[in-house]
């Protein structure tokens, strides 16, 4: 034993090990036929309410992003550049178009699902609330090429969006 | 041959398929127990998508593990790499065969058949693939040959943890086959005979209209479940494997059916302890408070396999139980039980006994087994008293300072 370490006393008097035993026994007995608390994924999912078993994902989680649109059906995208400037996995591709009214607009505009390291900063950085991270968890695909979304798709998710930079509460307050 | 050798070969080879396939097929269904029972106590559901309710989870397993990739470490002993799971599969599978499954049957048959010539059997039939005279000491020398594949496997492997799985695992079993063989001397002073069927025999009458020896001999018993744990490398005695600190021991490097013969091997095992412990001390295949079960019968024969079924069963459980339940001893806490605690608790018994019984028989003149078996119990129960309260209280199994005290003597634990 090392010098200086510092042995604490154990209570010997009060330990009795069959009945230490047996009380563990007594316990693990009686979990048995208690309630279980694993849900059953693929029948059960995340939902809102807290029913039993079920359970609700973050609303700051990000998952595969999604594109705004705006009442025509068109992206909210502006194609300013600020994600594939911020992106630190440089997994956005993004080429701007014009059109007749000198309207800016994303003519590609992929992102690379691999690449992505799901950090947020796009959601954060877009001046026009376009491109978000989804509040999802489902991507399971048969090919790899299927996970470079492309614009048509991103736009046509549905699923939720994070919540994590809310812009009328900058502060998260 | 002559008819009758060829009707009782017929019987064994047949016999022999039965309690093979339902070991096979039973361990399979362990694992599933084990998984349910784990997850249960856990709060979890266990397995429960292939098959109705997780049924053919074994199923899926055993195709998984046929189909996988048997991988050899670089510089391992390829022939004893192979041959290890084997050595350890083949005794934990032939012990099944002695065991006494249910009472025995009567079995009448003459027929001829063309090529074979005539078969012929005419009494009753031992409801164990072969009823040896010699059933316990064919145990413990079978039992114990199951080390050779532990120790081979982590020798073989070339890993510096399954070595030291394959060295614990082989000094442990030899440490705890002394105490187990020690526990089981009582059984055999008051049957007077090794055979599985006189122990059984010698259980089915007494004040209650049974005697199971668990009551007058119940330290017997209890050094007997500890030692069976450690012999068959469960929890809270599972160093060989002891996945925190070692990997996963011995059978580190194994995989597919190699690492699959070592699974059955260990639930076989299991099996063959909570047999043992049902013959031995709770009367095997009898079925207390009647003698009706005694009388050879078709009915008999299927509800006494029942009875030893729901026995057998129970202390599977039971070994599920205290796995999860219990953590693991640390090693040299396992060795200090095993020598300094359940050996010369066991030797002291079996001199206590003797005396007891040779008391009763020759001093005092009683010769009405019940009377013999009330005295055994009250001895037991005044024993019981003082281990369980008195050398259970206020002992700790020892610190990692004690070891380095000189004084010891710290380290009893039950």
């Amino acid at each position: 034993m090392a010098i200086g370490v510092k042995v604490m006393k154990r209570p010997v008097k009060d330990v009795s090990y069959v009945r230490a035993t047996l009380k563990g026994m007594a316990i693990t007995f009686k979990k048995m036929f208690e309630q279980k608390v694993t849900m059953q994924y693929p029948e059960e999912k995340s939902a809102p309410e807290m029913a039993r078993g079920a359970w609700t994902i973050s609303p700051r989680w990000r998952g595969t992003h999604r594109m705004l649109t705006d009442e025509q059906g068109r992206s909210k995208c502006v194609a300013c550049g600020l994600c594939p400037q911020i992106c630190p996995a440089n997994c956005i591709k993004l080429v701007p178009g014009e059109d007749e009214e000198g309207n800016r607009y994303p003519l590609i505009y992929e992102i690379d699902e691999f690449r992505c390291v799901f950090c947020g900063y796009c959601q954060e950085v877009c001046p026009e609330e376009a491109i978000h991270v989804g509040v999802h968890y489902e991507n399971a695909e048969y090919s790899r090429d299927r996970f470079v979304y492309d614009l048509e798709r991103l736009s046509s998710q549905t699923h939720p969006v994070s919540t994590l930079w809310d812009p009328t509460d900058p502060k998260g307050e | 041959m002559t008819p009758e050798l060829k009707g009782m070969l017929l019987l064994t080879v047949l016999k022999l398929l039965v309690v093979f396939t339902a070991t096979v097929v039973g361990v399979a269904l362990l694992t599933l127990m084990e998984r349910k029972v784990s997850a249960w106590m856990q709060y979890r559901l266990g397995p429960n998508r292939v098959g109705f309710g997780g049924l053919l989870q074994p199923a899926a397993d055993g195709v998984k593990n046929i189909l996988k990739e048997e991988t050899f470490p670089g510089q391992a002993n390829r022939v004893l790499f192979t041959l290890a799971p084997m050595m350890a599969f083949i005794p934990a599978m032939t012990l099944g065969s002695v065991i006494q499954w249910a009472a025995p049957l009567p079995v009448k048959f003459d027929f001829t058949v063309p090529v074979l010539g005539q078969f012929r059997y005419d009494g009753l039939m031992a409801m164990s693939v072969i009823d040896i005279p010699i059933g316990i000491l064919f145990v413990l020398a079978i039992s114990s040959t199951g080390v050779y594949g532990i120790a081979l496997a982590g020798w073989s492997s070339n890993n510096k943890y399954s070595l030291l799985g394959g060295l614990r695992a082989s000094a442990q079993m030899i440490s705890y086959e002394v105490a187990m063989g020690l526990s089981l001397i009582p059984v055999l002073l008051l049957t007077g005979n090794v055979a599985f069927t006189e122990i059984i025999k010698a259980q089915q009458h007494g004040a209650v209209g049974f005697n199971w020896f668990i009551a007058p001999l119940f330290l017997s018993f209890f050094l007997f479940l500890v030692s069976g744990f450690a012999e068959t490398n469960r929890l809270p005695f599972d160093m060989p494997e002891a996945e925190s600190e070692l990997i996963a021991g011995y059978h580190t490097e194994y995989s597919a059916m190699k690492f699959s013969m070592f699974f059955i091997a260990e639930y076989a095992n299991m099996v063959t302890v909570s047999a043992m412990v049902t013959t031995l001390f709770l009367g095997g295949w009898d079925i207390p408070f009647t003698h009706w079960d005694e009388t050879p019968g078709l009915l008999q024969t299927v509800i006494t396999a029942l009875a030893m079924f729901l026995k057998v069963f129970f202390w599977l459980f039971f070994f599920m139980w205290i796995r999860w339940t219990l953590p693991r001893f640390r090693y040299d806490q396992l060795m200090a039980l095993g020598w300094k605690v359940l050996m010369p608790i066991g030797l002291a018994y079996i001199m206590l006994i003797a005396l007891a019984i040779y008391l009763v028989d020759n001093v005092f003149g009683v010769t009405t087994p019940v009377v013999k078996m009330l005295v055994l119990f009250a001895i037991n129960v005044a024993l019981g008293y003082l281990v369980f309260r008195v050398f259970d209280r206020g002992l700790l199994i020892t610190g990692s300072r004690g070891r380095n005290a000189a004084a010891g003597g710290l380290e009893r634990t039950a």
